[in-house]
């Protein structure tokens, strides 16, 4: 074992892992980690703790990963290259492995201009660091790991044990490049993958196809990206804005028909459509454990995360292996 | 080329009307092709500052004046004894000219006229493009002569982010992405696995990074002493 995070027993198991997802709050509201961990918590082999995601201040990662880890949540800490440079990354890594903390998923992160797709004020005249980016983080977490060194070359003593994650968008433009960029992160030391949002599951399968036949999947425990949709709007959002990511026409219609189905009662509405995307959630999850080289699924409610329980377990993924 | 582009005049304005006699100084070199700051802009703005000063009632004499260079002594060592009369010196030249001018001005304080930009070239007429960022330590050779740390919002060393979106960078769907371009350039020249490599931490200490750089080329030094020594003999 590299780390002996559950997640990593449960890859290592054999069976389908489940990671999903927790967004820290926007204010020092520690409860709400402890309210949502508890909601993600038997339902799940480790969540991701989000760093700052749609670059907005939030409690941070590791320490929204150190509370879910306290209250019985294996957290999975982001962390993103824009906010800090290697020194800070390496003492944040260091100060995460001290408190537990077992799984760390590296990312570019959103650029700090994104402020919750304009939707919020943000800090968009902030200065980003990119000291490091995706590829050269993972590089540094497997480093420590594995040679007890820093990144500028001096020992640890004690090193931090982190399976190394990354992310990936197997959709994304240039598609043709996408499956080289996996490689490079899995040739860096990425334990683990989780990708962005599939609802495209042929193309995904034609990307996984290529991924096979580079061995990639072999070398990494791939987990698909789920997103929760939870109205026909969303869905078109995530086709039209959200990069790397396209919605089958076919998906988009269904929900519009749950949609209709409500008439003019907008509470209804918005139920029939949760109760479509759910159904549509548990389809794309099996969609993507049939696939070959899949080891898993990350499933991400967002600000959602009651909804976890029951998609679990009308995914047949109830109850997570005791590892 | 260095780019930049004038200041708001309020602003300008607001940095000079307490002075009696004001220069605007202009450079002729990579300002005057960005129509920013060259003797024509220092022109149209000492004329600005004129009309602003008879607006405000205030009693200001602004001339203007041009050389070549602002960033190499020989240019402006002619007209030094006349920057000099002045109150206070605008300079349009780019930043490097403001600093440069400010360090031999004595006690007379030059301002910037411009905002220096970025190093960048004329994509069409009045169009201008950032393309490099001077980090020191050049790896255009690696990604076929695009440059990813002045072209990517995220100077990513490893390939595009998850934000590239139809070739676009997730900043804005005006600016292209740098590493979509990397890739299809490197496509066409047939050397993608030179972007397949992993490539390693970089030493940002060639970059701004490593505080304030200088360069100095001793040949050309020893060179210009010999040759200061036989014009003495
Ligand atoms: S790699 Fe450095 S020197 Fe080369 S173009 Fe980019 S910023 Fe300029
Ligand atoms: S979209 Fe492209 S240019 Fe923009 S930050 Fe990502 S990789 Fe860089």
């Amino acid at each position: 074992m590299k780390s002996g995070s559950t997640l990593e027993k449960v890859i290592a198991s054999g069976k389908p892992a489940v990671t999903a997802e927790l967004g820290p709050p926007m204010s020092a509201d520690g409860h709400e980690v402890v309210k949502k961990a508890q909601l993600l918590k038997g339902f799940c082999d480790a969540a991701n703790i989000t760093d700052c995601q749609t670059a907005v201040v939030r409690i941070s990662s590791i320490a929204a990963a150190a509370i879910a880890f306290q209250n019985g949540l294996e957290p999975v800490m982001q962390m993103t290259c824009r906010d800090r440079n290697r020194i800070a990354m390496q003492a944040d890594l260091l100060g995460a492995a001290a408190l537990g903390l077992k799984n760390c998923l590296c990312l570019a992160g959103d650029h700090q201009k994104f402020s919750a797709a304009g939707k919020l004020k943000g800090h968009p005249g902030a200065k980003n660091v990119y000291d490091l980016d995706t590829c050269q983080l993972v590089g540094v977490l497997k480093k420590m790991r594995d040679e007890g060194k820093q990144e500028g070359g001096d020992p640890l003593e004690v090193a931090p044990k982190f399976f190394i994650g990354a992310s990936w968008t197997p959709m994304g433009d240039p598609i043709d490049f996408r499956p080289i960029n996996l490689m490079k992160k899995v040739n860096a030391g990425a334990d683990f993958i989780q990708t962005q949002g599939i609802y495209d599951m042929a193309l995904f399968r034609k990307q996984m196809e290529k991924i096979r036949n580079m061995g990639l999947h072999e070398k990494t425990a791939i987990l698909a990206g789920i997103i929760v949709p939870k109205s026909a709007m969303m869905l078109k959002y995530m086709d039209s804005s959200v990069a790397g990511v396209s919605v089958p026409k076919e998906m988009i219609d269904r929900m519009n028909k749950a949609k209709a189905a409500a008439g003019e009662d907008k509470k209804k509405m918005r139920e029939l459509q949760e109760q479509e995307g759910l159904k549509i959630t548990v389809e794309l999850i099996h969609q993507a454990l049939e696939t070959p080289g899949v080891k898993g699924v990350h499933i991400q409610a967002i600000e959602w995360e009651s909804a976890i329980e029951g998609i679990v377990k009308a995914a047949g993924l109830y109850p997570r292996p005791q590892v | 080329m260095i780019v930049g582009s004038q200041k708001p005049i309020d602003e300008i304005w607001n940095m000079v009307k307490d002075k009696k006699k004001v220069l605007v100084f202009g450079c002729n070199t990579c300002v005057a092709i960005c129509h920013a700051g060259g003797e024509k802009e220092a022109e149209t703005i000492a004329s600005l500052l004129r009309m602003k000063a008879s607006q405000e009632g205030k009693q200001m004499e602004v001339s203007h004046l041009g050389v070549m260079r602002h960033c190499e002594p020989e240019y402006f060592d002619p007209v030094m004894n006349d920057v000099t009369k002045f109150d206070i010196v605008v300079s349009t030249a780019c930043g490097v000219g403001v600093n440069f001018l400010s360090d031999r001005t004595g006690t007379v304080p030059v301002v910037p006229g411009i905002n220096t930009s970025f190093y960048g070239a004329v994509e069409a007429p009045g169009k201008f493009k950032e393309l490099c960022a001077g980090c020191g330590d050049c790896i255009l050779h690696l990604t076929g002569g695009i440059c990813p740390i002045a072209r990517c919002a995220k100077t990513l060393m490893n390939g595009p982010c998850g934000g590239t979106n139809k070739g676009k960078c997730e900043v804005s769907n005006e600016i292209d992405c740098a590493w979509y371009l990397i890739v299809e350039r490197m496509t066409k020249l047939g050397q993608l696995d030179k972007l397949a490599q992993v490539q390693p931490p970089r030493n940002w200490a060639t970059s701004r990074d490593g505080g304030p750089r200088r360069i100095s080329l001793e040949h050309i030094a020893e060179y210009e002493a010999k040759e200061e020594a036989k014009a003495g003999k």
